[in-house]
């Protein structure tokens, strides 16, 4: 139950960083550790206690095994959060370019 | 039976490899990537409507990937709400990709604009079609990554800013969405919604699906953009270039966040008297503020973004109710909307591209420069407004009879009130932006190539007989089939797991 509730104490520190900070950088770090709290939570949801590798041989008997599919799910997720960090990252360099500053409270052009 | 299954991969397959064949080529041959992207979007729109058609006969086609049977593979379901949703979001791609031919000469690499577009409509496209909940993240995911880039395609400050918040604000959104696919799947140990729907059935309501549902509606409503989580939808909407606008009002959001929403809440988790008060009240707050703040909006497409918001209210409010009638006119209205809407956001991309502004104020008196566009934006502000022949006033007609019916006054005065109200901002946009005095310099204005003619002129036309799916003979085909769908509730795990044995 400990380590559920750590996972969402990281969500939660995530959140606290998107919402908080004025940094894009770390508006995106926020970002990332939101992201990887989630995945953890994921991989905990499948672990089994003193389960063992999800591998078939012939004279092993199915159980106790941790569950598999969500290891191959959440290789998908990361691939995914990749990709969102790396649009992210890259607008954020743009951005850079633009403005010259990473302080969103003054790159605010868009209101209304 | 089996014989036309194959056609369902086709809806995905067919625009990503589209995109990854322009990526490949475009060095090339400057032309071929507007030709593939139209190509591609028509041949779109006639395979929905064949699926229309297969969809009349069949009820429910399961296609099983990799010839893996669902629960265990992943399975592609096609029935009446998901043809309903591929036909809606094909023919806004469709019409967007004649207009963007010559829209898009503006920009310098216009084949990475055709790659995301495709990309785009692969995953509106894949989160309708897919019967399984994590294959549903996955494409909601490319969909939404393809978008963020389309929106920051001008580069400019504006549109990086606008980007920016859109990429953060629906990255938070998925991760909601995938925390609660988490969720599920722990208590379900299965990722094929019928059959969530089945294990659910049989365990009976636990708390769990109170936080699920949750995190559900926060994370979709991101996506959807209802009204407590609306902060980026005015600002993408008025950064992005007019064509992607008018796909992320007309298709994309609509896909992911009403189309996903609905299914989830309807056919898997099943729905209830709290949770449709909740979407009701959802519907209710985003239809008035919406309208409330696009009323004082000078920016076309702003005052645009803000009415889209109001639009999605009405929907969300309509199928919310719950009874066979507000469906009806939450799904009608969906599609009207995603009609009038994109030819909207394509008309202010006409006057950009004629004027280069979007101010209303600077604007003036372009109905005669701009006969066409006037015309076609006419036919949209009736229809957005409600006004009689128009396809707009007949679903807002049957949802305010729905509230009514179903004894709910509040909530039709409300949307009453709002469609006033919308009638009195689009009076405002007619008025400045193409009756009154010419503005000086406004002498050379001309108006917009043919091929922008073209696409806005069939989306006018749409509109104005877009009241002829309610006539007996088409219905039935059509809305009829999808209303259904959300009627029969969590009896869809029994009808698709049937499917899959056939």
């Amino acid at each position: 139950m400990k380590v559920y509730l750590l996972c969402l104490g990281l969500f939660c520190i995530g959140l606290y960083c998107i919402l908080r900070k004025r940094n894009i950088i770390k508006i995106i770090l926020g970002f990332i550790i939101a992201e990887y709290a989630v995945n953890l939570f994921f991989i905990l949801a499948a672990y089994r206690m003193e389960g063992r590798s999800p591998i078939f041989a012939p004279d092993a008997k199915i159980v106790n095994m941790v569950d598999a599919l969500p290891q191959a799910l959440v290789l998908t997720a990361i691939a995914i959060g990749l990709a969102n960090v790396a649009l992210l990252i890259s607008i954020a360099l743009r951005i850079y370019d633009k403005y010259g500053t990473f302080d969103i409270t003054k790159i605010r052009e868009l209101r209304g | 039976m089996k014989l036309f299954v194959d056609i369902i991969p086709l809806f995905v397959a067919v625009p990503m490899a589209g995109a990854f064949l322009i990526a490949l080529v475009a060095r090339k041959i400057k032309w071929l990537p507007a030709l593939i992207t139209n190509i591609i979007t028509i041949g779109l729109v006639f395979v929905s409507f064949f699926a229309v058609k297969l969809i009349n006969i069949h009820k429910v086609l399961v296609y099983d990937v990799g010839a893996w049977k669902p629960p265990m593979g992943i399975g592609m379901v096609l029935d009446g709400f998901t043809v309903f949703m591929l036909t809606t979001v094909n023919l806004a791609a469709f019409f967007v990709a004649i207009y963007s031919i010559n829209y898009v000469e503006r920009f310098t690499s216009k084949w990475k604009f055709y790659t995301l577009f495709l990309f785009m409509i692969a995953g509106a496209n894949g989160v309708v079609i897919t019967g399984d909940i994590f294959n549903l993240f996955v494409f909601l995911e490319i969909a939404s990554i393809a978008s963020c880039s389309l929106i920051a395609f001008g580069t400019e400050k504006h549109d990086l800013e606008a980007a920016f918040k859109y990429a953060v604000m629906s990255g938070v959104g998925s991760l909601f969405i995938l925390l609660s696919i988490v969720l599920l799947y722990s208590y379900t140990s299965t990722l094929n919604m019928a059959d969530i729907s089945n294990v659910l059935a049989q365990k009976g309501p636990n708390n769990i699906i109170l936080m699920i549902s949750a995190l559900l509606i926060m994370g979709f409503g991101l996506k959807a953009g209802l009204v407590p989580f609306h902060g980026c939808l005015p600002d993408a909407y008025t950064s992005a270039p007019a064509p992607v606008s008018a796909m992320l009002a007309g298709a994309i959001t609509k896909s992911l966040g009403l189309y996903a929403i609905f299914r989830i809440f309807y056919n898997v988790i099943g729905m209830n008297q709290a949770l449709s008060s909740i979407f009701m009240f959802f519907g209710a707050l985003s239809m008035i503020v919406g309208v409330i703040l696009a009323i004082g909006q000078w920016d076309f497409k702003r005052l645009l973004a803000y009415h889209s918001i109001s639009q999605m209210g009405y929907i969300v409010m309509g199928i919310g109710l719950g009874t066979p009638l507000g469906i009806l006119g939450g799904l009608f209205h969906l599609f009207n909307h995603s009609v009038f809407k994109t030819l909207l956001f394509l008309n202010s991309g006409s006057i950009e591209y004629a004027t280069g502004k979007r101010d209303l104020q600077k604007m003036g008196g372009l109905s005669e420069q701009m006969p066409v566009t006037s015309g076609t934006c006419l036919a949209a502000s009736m229809a957005i407004s409600g006004i009689p022949p128009f396809n707009g006033f007949w679903s807002k007609f049957i949802i305010i009879i729905a509230a009514v019916q179903a004894g709910r006054y509040g909530y039709a005065f409300l949307a009453v009130l709002a469609s006033i109200l919308t009638l009195a901002s689009f009076t405002k946009v007619m008025k400045y932006a193409f009756f009154g005095k010419l503005k000086d310099g406004a002498n050379s204005v001309k108006e917009a190539p043919f091929l922008i003619k073209l696409s806005m002129t069939s989306l006018a036309v749409i509109c104005i007989t877009g009241g002829i799916l309610l006539a007996p003979g088409v219905y039935e085909h059509f809305l009829k089939e999808a209303v259904d769908v959300i009627l029969e509730g969590t009896k869809y795990s029994s009808v698709v797991l049937q499917a899959v044995l056939k």
